[in-house]
């Protein structure tokens, strides 16, 4: 026990000390953060939208009133025939229309249940996911907001129900870097300093070498998801639906798995040099271009969705966004979680049994 | 201490190893004197279980390298060829971790380090990168020694350090062994053979000669001559001439002339060089060095070709 | 007066507040092979890296070659030829292929570069091997083959930073019977060295301690001036009158 604390805060000693680290910990996610939040949120700003009162009570009002005083959205019209709706949308008037049925107070207070449909112009499919989460924000944030069903329906792109978020994707993204990314490049350095060598003369067994070298990022991980978390329900108002205690047990499921992923590059490169090219390409692009994060995976080509099926990302964006922004519970993503759990036994396995106790 | 029967090892294209058998004795100090690239490196890091040999065995206080690698860890204390300490951490942080490392603390075994230890000691908080080369060999030396090893491998722990701070460290190595540690070094330079108990000269991958160094320079077959000239270069082209010679080869302010045992006097080869326009020759017999030895057994085998 | 190749007035180099060479004085003669000894961190490869044009001084005066240090490195680097103690030809290409490059870097003329390298692989032994990769070559030979390329384009100069280090010993006599050959055409030669032996060779060695030229005369005077047998004694007795010091040394060695 002993031997791993002191190995952990050699560790920690390495990364103050290094400051090339330091910005690749904590400024890269940052600055992405605040990049992709920014050049989104900025597009969501004063979305023009139409709205299609049929119910005209205190309610319907009271939303409209929100609608009105946020700052992403401006009131440009009202609508009341459905067959206004398309002609509206096409001309670019409004982004979005929404919708109050008929008699939506009463039904409210009746029924226990209110229907709202958001129509929004998805031919811009991230946008239009952006705009309908704020407006589903919004309206949810009127009293009392359980009761109000709100029904989306995407023009133009019907199908787009992996329109993402951006931030499960960026936690995917940012997690990978700094777990795999950082513990591969980091156990490369030993290798190529030299210092290996010691150590593997030394009576510490490989799994020691691999929890001491591994701990600190795990910790640096999880304290850069809690701030990508953070940053994104305040700075960016991204909900998050579901039990914070489930997402963060998948965070760290996928940090473990990325640290896995990180060590088995470890064995394989013999630099550093070699430990970033692998991670950069066999896991950054990947991430970026192969698990929805960019693109949905729905309008890849065939080949593609399969071997998205491989990229461990593509999972945990799934589950994040289910449990954010769908406020899933783990009997949802039970599956997804379970594909996880798999993919890290077998890379920590592979990776185990890679590890040499010599050289060469 | 060390036994090593008949290891083999070769990397894809080069044999590294050819064949080596080898005793040490506890309370040695045992070199391994051969040039970059002769197979010191590879033999030390089978003794260290960090290299598998191809066939052949090795054990070290009993243990065999290939199996019992956790026992062999523990008692022995390595250096290898190159600064191998974290540069970025203190000279006391690197004690603390390598102390922890191998389940002990600076504190239980400050006796072992006190006298290496305390002539870095007033540099601790500074990180050992940035230490003169002489000063990093000390705290890896430290480093090496601080869960008390029966046994020490130094792979060319002298390599690039200047002479002074050369001399410096095999002092250390000396009081080491009064202290009973077992100690295998590794060198290139032959001037330094003669500081150890006993040697193993080593070219392309094979043992050639193990002995005491003093007996290894008295069993020298040949007859050796100590010339000086005032221009050693034009001399020694001409003494290429010289019928039976073996070799000739510069040494610091001499030349050394090998010859066949018995076949010419100093008057000869005085004479030779005179009738070839030389002046102010000095010639006499001299006693073989260590280096000698190692080149007369390397021209004698033509090992110099690639 | 003999002709100076390499004249060097009050050279001082700082890194921050460590002073590492700390006003240098000397002059290199045309032919000679000069002998630039000291303890690691004493600041040899500053004053090596500044002469050879790949680092500016923090002030002094110095000519290499005839050409200011300050104004002229092109020129210098024209006239000079490296050779550090890091293996400076490329592994992974061959013998002609590493020729060819140097060759082409320097601007030989193709019929020139083929008639030198000729010559230099014949003189090596190595033209049976001309095709072989570098990598594959035993240390003593890729270091020989070094300095042969490093001298290719005929340099007034050539600097050699620890050529030898590691070399077998039959090899690195062979090394130097090189460089006196190279003397012989005309060379001038700038080497650094930790074997005490090879520092008898030169006709002049200077020895650095923490900065500054502590002594510079020939062997031969340097071993009466000390009342030493051999070079070995003499740099011992000078290093143990001055403290060892542990200054980061600003050389970036291992």
């Amino acid at each position: 026990m002993k031997r791993f604390f002191a190995f952990v805060k050699k560790e920690f000693l390495h990364i103050f000390r290094d400051r090339r680290t330091l910005i690749i910990l904590f400024g890269i996610p940052i600055v992405q953060l605040l990049l992709f939040g920014y050049a989104l949120t900025n597009e969501v700003r004063n979305v023009k939208v139409v709205v299609a009162d049929y119910a005209h009570d205190e309610k319907s009002r009271e939303i409209i009133g929100r609608l009105q005083a946020s700052p992403w959205f401006q009131l440009v019209g009202t609508a009341d025939n459905p067959n206004q709706y398309e002609s509206i949308l096409r001309s670019g008037k409004a982004k979005e229309i929404v919708v109050i049925e008929h008699g939506f107070a009463q039904k409210l207070v009746h029924d226990g249940k209110g229907k709202i449909q958001l129509i929004a112009d998805a031919s811009e499919p991230n946008t239009a996911q952006l705009i309908i989460n704020y407006t589903t924000a919004i309206i949810n944030g009127a009293p009392p907001a359980s009761l109000i069903e709100v029904k989306t329906r995407m023009l133009y792109n019907e199908n787009m129900k992996e329109a993402y978020n951006f931030i499960p994707g960026l936690m995917a993204m940012i997690l990978m870097l700094i777990s795999a990314m950082m513990t591969a490049i980091t156990i490369t350095r030993e290798k190529e300093m030299g210092t290996m060598e010691i150590l593997l003369a030394s009576p510490l067994k490989p799994i020691q070498i691999i929890l001491g070298k591994v701990t600190p990022y795990m910790i640096l991980s999880l304290i850069n998801a809690i701030i990508i978390v953070g940053v994104g329900t305040n700075l960016f108002g991204v909900p998050i639906k579901g039990s914070l205690f489930l997402l963060m047990f998948e965070v760290m499921l996928f940090i473990f798995l990325a640290l896995s992923l990180g060590i088995l590059i470890s064995t394989v490169a013999t630099n550093q040099m070699a430990a970033m090219a692998i991670s950069g390409f066999g896991l950054m692009l990947p991430t970026i271009l192969l698990s929805g994060f960019i693109f949905p995976i729905k309008n890849m080509p065939i080949p593609l969705q399969i071997i998205s099926n491989l990229m461990p990302p593509r999972w945990f964006i799934e589950i994040n966004r289910m449990v954010m922004l769908k406020g899933a519970d783990i009997t949802l993503v039970w599956k997804q979680t379970l594909i996880l759990m798999v993919m890290s036994a077998v890379f920590i396995l592979i990776s185990m049994k890679k590890f040499k106790i010599r050289l060469e | 201490m060390i036994k090593i029967e008949n290891l083999k090892k070769s990397y894809s294209t080069t044999v590294a190893l050819d064949d080596v058998s080898l005793e040490v004795k506890r309370g040695e100090l045992f070199g391994l004197i051969g040039p970059d690239g002769a197979g010191k490196s590879t033999l030390m890091r089978i003794l260290m279980s960090l290299l598998l040999p191809d066939s052949g065995t090795a054990t070290l206080n009993g243990f065999d390298v290939t199996k019992q690698h956790k026992e062999v860890r523990h008692v022995t204390g390595y250096m290898p060829g190159r600064f191998s300490l974290y540069p970025d951490l203190t000279v006391e942080e690197n004690m603390d971790f390598f102390a922890t490392v191998f389940g002990t603390t600076v504190k239980a075994n400050y006796d072992m380090v006190k006298d290496i230890y305390q002539q870095i000691e007033p540099f601790k908080t500074r990180c050992a990168g940035k230490l003169s080369g002489g000063m990093k060999q000390k705290l890896a030396l430290s480093c090496a020694l601080i869960h008390k090893p029966l046994v020490l491998i130094l792979d060319e722990p002298t390599t690039g350090v200047d002479a002074v701070s050369r001399k410096e460290f095999w002092e250390m190595l000396k009081n080491l062994k009064a202290q009973g540690i077992t100690i295998v070094v590794s060198t290139p330079y032959m001037d330094e053979a003669s500081l150890c108990d006993r040697i193993a000269l080593i070219q392309q991958g094979k043992i050639f000669s193990v002995d005491t160094p003093q007996q290894m320079a008295a069993d020298f077959a040949e007859d050796l001559w100590a010339i000086r000239s005032p221009k050693l270069y034009p001399t020694a082209q001409k003494l290429h001439d010289l019928p039976e010679m073996i070799s000739v080869n510069s040494f610091g302010q001499e030349l050394h002339l090998v010859t066949p045992k018995g076949v010419y006097s100093a008057k000869e080869i005085s004479d030779f060089l005179t009738d070839k326009s030389e002046t102010e020759i000095q010639i006499q017999p001299t006693e073989a060095t260590i280096e000698d030895v190692f080149m007369l057994f390397m021209t004698q085998h033509h090992t110099t070709q690639p | 007066m003999r002709e100076a190749v390499i004249t060097v007035k009050n050279m001082v180099k700082k890194f921050g507040d460590f002073m590492a060479n700390d006003n240098l004085n000397f002059e290199v003669y045309k032919g000679e092979i000069f002998g630039f000894l000291g303890a690691n961190g004493a600041g040899k490869t500053t004053a090596i890296r500044i002469l050879c044009g790949l680092s500016t001084p923090t002030s002094g005066e110095m000519k290499v070659a005839g050409f200011d240090i300050y104004r002229e490195t092109e020129k210098i680097k024209r006239n000079i030829g490296y050779m550090s103690q890091k293996f400076s030809l490329y592994e992974d290409l061959t013998i002609n292929e590493n020729i060819r490059f140097y060759g082409g870097i320097y601007g030989i003329k193709p019929e020139e570069r083929k008639r030198r390298s000729k010559l230099m692989l014949d003189r090596l032994e190595l033209t049976p091997y001309a095709d072989r990769k570098i990598g594959d070559l035993p240390l003593g030979w890729k270091q020989k083959l070094a300095f042969s390329i490093a001298i290719l384009h005929e340099p007034d100069i050539v600097f050699l930073d620890e050529p030898t280090g590691g070399v077998d010993p039959v090899t690195r006599r062979q090394f130097w019977n090189l460089i006196y050959e190279a003397v012989e055409r005309g060379i001038t030669v700038f080497v650094t060295t930790h074997y005490m032996d090879e520092a008898e060779y030169c006709d002049r060695v200077s020895i650095m301690d923490e900065g500054k030229i502590v002594v510079l005369d020939t062997p031969d005077a340097l071993k009466k001036q000390f009342n030493a047998a051999n070079m070995d004694e003499v740099f011992v007795k000078i290093a143990r009158t001055s403290p060892p010091t542990p200054l980061p040394n600003g050389e970036g060695r291992k």
